[in-house]
């Protein structure tokens, strides 16, 4: 590999016995040796710095939290007594907890459906020979780079019940004023609106990568077979387009079960961790934070965190299940 | 995608470089934080430095300059200036929790100090740097405030008082025929009873504003005064058993805000939101229950545009406290003697008057409510009221009321409900007993 011998790197396999012929083979020999060492364990290398920092800052927390969640823990508190699973038996009757799960739930489904399948629309779009092509493919990532406080901001204006824009215009059509955090349909639906206008662009470009990635000749003889735009779309782009649909779901799966900075932003004010008066949208990790830090139980909170994560987990594998079915065998 | 990703095999070249690098970085990520802690609180050749951690603004920069010039070798930093309490309060709890990173002195808000009560092991006890001094410096009831919950500890000197009065808005009063001067519009509301009366007046005159802001903050006044009364205690009593049921005073304050809600004289927003924000502004209501530190609420909410149209007057009832804070220092500072002194030299009675004129920090120390330039002194965007004046009576006539640690938790659970009748999702019949579940379901 390297021509300089001079300083041997420190043998990382077993030494072999030290070779009696000339200083040809001897060289030889060493050169091989490190070549096998570098070709076996290098990967493992290139690899390793994420696998520490996931270590540190991944794995660490994980089992930490699993740690505490078996716990009497009280943050800032004096002792953490050993409470077994009583945190865990706790949450199974824990109702506030279930209607957590179900807004976190229904507002991820309100917004992965639609942001993913418009974001296949435009990726296609995109895809075509349009004038400005470039300016159009930059514009859908701008609500990407917008921080989500001022997102929420804007949106939680918009959705204002006295002074809203959106108010505004329904009551040009004579309906009365909405308060748009009173009930679960439109406190999901404006959360919703509000993530899928900073996610869709950006599964768009991923899309879109995907979508240059698959060769054109595949288009021009499903063209010579008949194909119109709309069944091309969906026999040639979507089949192919299965690995990385498969991995914008995750992703949105695992965003969208974190939920937590729109939904707290949108009921700005006091107690806005309770997501709504009624908790009309309090999501997983939002009542996770209200355990941690307005009751200081951060035993309990720990258990809700790792209940979350194995939601999680269960989530992911379901839809990349799902999505392995879609466009049939592989 | 993925597919496309991949590459064809390649020997690797500067594997080991590229490790000891990547290495080197995490090494040096994962030590950092340490680092810059030890050298923000180390102070070179007997140098120290010494930061305050806030929320909001409580007015020290002009005393920090004079503390520095009068003990030479201190600097002090000013942390969180202008943050808001809901962010500050997690941050602090980390940072006590995980013993790194809270400020040499920390300021701890009446919700705050409530909580740590009971881990008072967090905090330094400042009796031991001569703090139980300053004793006769404040009103009793801020002074057992500081102390935790079994009294042995005194873990923060008193700030300011949230003492309660009644802010409006002259230009709606006008409009709705009410009186508009602060005298005349105080004989209005000896009491609730009369303010109810009265805001049903002002909201038959059609103004386009309902009487008050929301019902959670109206409610918590009345409670605090209830409780004042009798038991002497709110959601807890003394022995921190919930006692929302068994207190007649919640369950009273509780139909009154019902009664009122129905009365349509709430504008049905939820406290410190956007929209309440906006309200002040735009005018929607007409009166808002109004501690000491609101008048610098409202002035940055309402804006330049609307000086003169706030005026602040007495409460209905008698007195009320809503919030203020203390000053305490944590147990992990390095320099827990030179922050005590700091701590108490900014607590001292005329600390506070500066306090007072700077950002209407209402003083909890009698002394320095009686000092001539706390009770002359005007707020010139309220149409110069007295503030000193109408605030520093009630401060001194308060009754304390007790808080259980769970407090907030319960408190915002049963506020929750008065909001959601006010958005019509929960019947006023049903919403009693919805209170007292969440209540329980919260103090849990």
């Amino acid at each position: 590999m390297s021509t300089d011998v001079t300083t041997p790197v420190p043998a990382t396999g077993p030494p072999g016995p030290p070779p009696a012929g000339n200083r040809q083979s001897r060289k030889e020999h060493w050169s091989a040796l490190r070549s096998r060492a570098d070709s076996k364990i290098s990967p493992y290398l290139y690899i390793a710095p994420f696998f520490l920092l996931f270590a540190i800052f991944g794995l660490y927390p994980l089992v930490y939290t699993a740690w505490v969640s078996l716990h009497d823990w009280e943050l800032a508190g004096a002792e953490h007594p050993w409470s077994g699973l009583d945190n865990y038996r706790q949450l199974v009757t824990d109702e506030v907890f279930w209607n957590s799960l179900w807004n976190t739930f229904g507002i991820f489904v309100l917004s992965t459906v639609p942001q993913l399948t418009l974001a296949l629309l435009i990726a296609s779009l995109l895809n075509r020979r349009l004038r400005g092509r470039t300016f159009f493919r930059l514009s859908v990532i701008l609500p990407m780079a917008t921080s989500v406080a001022a997102v929420s901001i804007v949106f939680s204006q918009l959705f204002s019940r006295d002074f809203g824009l959106i108010n505004w215009t329904l009551g040009g059509f004579g309906i009365s004023p909405i308060e748009w955090q009173a009930s679960k349909w439109s406190s999901w639906s404006a959360i919703s609106l509000m993530v899928n206008w900073r996610w869709t662009g950006y599964n768009a470009l991923i899309f879109l990568a995907a979508m240059q990635a698959i060769p054109r000749d595949l288009y021009e003889a499903a063209a010579l077979d008949g194909a119109g735009p709309w069944k091309q779309f969906t026999r040639v782009t979507v089949p192919l387009l299965r690995p990385t649909i498969l991995f914008t779901v995750i992703i949105a799966t695992i965003g969208g079960f974190q939920l937590f900075t729109e939904p707290l932003l949108f009921n700005s004010g006091s107690s806005n961790y309770q997501g709504g008066s009624l908790r009309q949208s309090q999501t997983v990790s939002m009542y996770v934070w209200e355990n941690a830090f307005v009751k200081f139980d951060f035993g309990y909170a720990s258990a809700v965190a790792w209940v979350l994560f194995l939601i999680i987990l269960l989530f992911a594998s379901l839809n990349a299940l799902a999505v392995r079915r879609l466009g049939g065998k592989d | 995608m993925i597919r496309a990703l991949r590459r064809p095999h390649r020997r690797p070249r500067r594997g080991a470089a590229t490790l000891g690098l990547g290495l080197a970085a995490v090494l040096v990520a994962a030590t950092a934080c340490g680092g810059e802690d030890d050298a923000a609180a180390g102070g070179e050749g007997g140098q120290v430095n010494l930061t305050v951690s806030v929320f909001g603004n409580f007015g020290y920069e002009q005393l920090y300059r004079e503390y520095e010039a009068s003990h030479p070798g201190v600097k002090i930093t000013e942390r969180g200036t202008g943050s808001d309490l809901s962010n500050y309060t997690p941050a602090l709890t980390k940072n006590l929790a995980t013993g790194s990173g809270a400020g040499d002195v920390v300021a701890l808000e009446e919700g705050i100090m409530i909580q740590f009560k009971e881990k008072a092991q967090n905090f330094v006890d400042l009796g031991q740097y001569g703090g139980n001094e300053d004793k006769a410096n404040f009103l009793p009831w801020k002074f057992e405030g500081g102390q935790s919950a079994d009294g042995q500890k005194l873990i923060g000197l008193g700030t300011d008082v949230g003492s309660m009065g009644m802010c409006y808005r002259r230009d709606l009063f006008q409009k709705a025929g009410l009186p508009t001067e602060r005298d005349a519009v105080a004989k209005l509301w000896p009491d609730w009873d009369a303010y109810t009366t009265v805001g049903k007046q002002f909201v038959g005159k059609n103004t386009g504003a309902k009487w008050f802001d929301a019902a959670s903050n109206t409610y918590n006044t009345i409670l605090v005064q209830e409780a004042g009364k009798s038991p002497g205690y709110t959601y807890f009593d003394k022995e921190n058993n919930l006692a929302v049921e068994s207190n007649p005073a919640v369950k009273q304050a509780y139909d009154r805000m019902i009664g009122m809600i129905g009365d349509g004289l709430s504008a049905g927003y939820k406290s410190f939101s956007d929209q309440w924000n906006a309200g002040f502004k735009q005018g929607t209501f007409a009166t808002i229950a109004c501690p000491a530190w609101m008048l610098g609420y409202i002035q940055g909410q309402a804006g330049e545009a609307n000086k003169g149209k706030w005026d602040v007057t007495k409460a209905p009832g008698d007195g009320g406290n809503w919030g203020g804070s203390w000053l305490g220092v944590p147990s992990q500072s390095k320099h827990p003697k030179e922050a005590a002194e700091l701590v108490r030299f900014l607590t001292s009675p005329k600390s506070q008057v500066a306090a007072f004129k700077s950002v209407n920090a209402l003083p909890s120390s009698p002394v320095a409510l009686d000092d001539p330039a706390t009770k002359a002194f005007k707020n010139p965007y309220f149409n110069d009221a007295p503030v000193g004046e109408i605030f520093g009576t009630g401060a001194k006539e308060l009754q304390p009321v007790y808080f259980g640690p769970r407090n907030q938790a319960v408190r915002d659970a049963v506020e929750s409900t008065l909001l959601a009748v006010q958005q019509g999702k929960l019947k006023p019949e049903e919403a009693w007993s919805r209170a007292v579940r969440d209540a329980e379901q919260a103090a849990r």
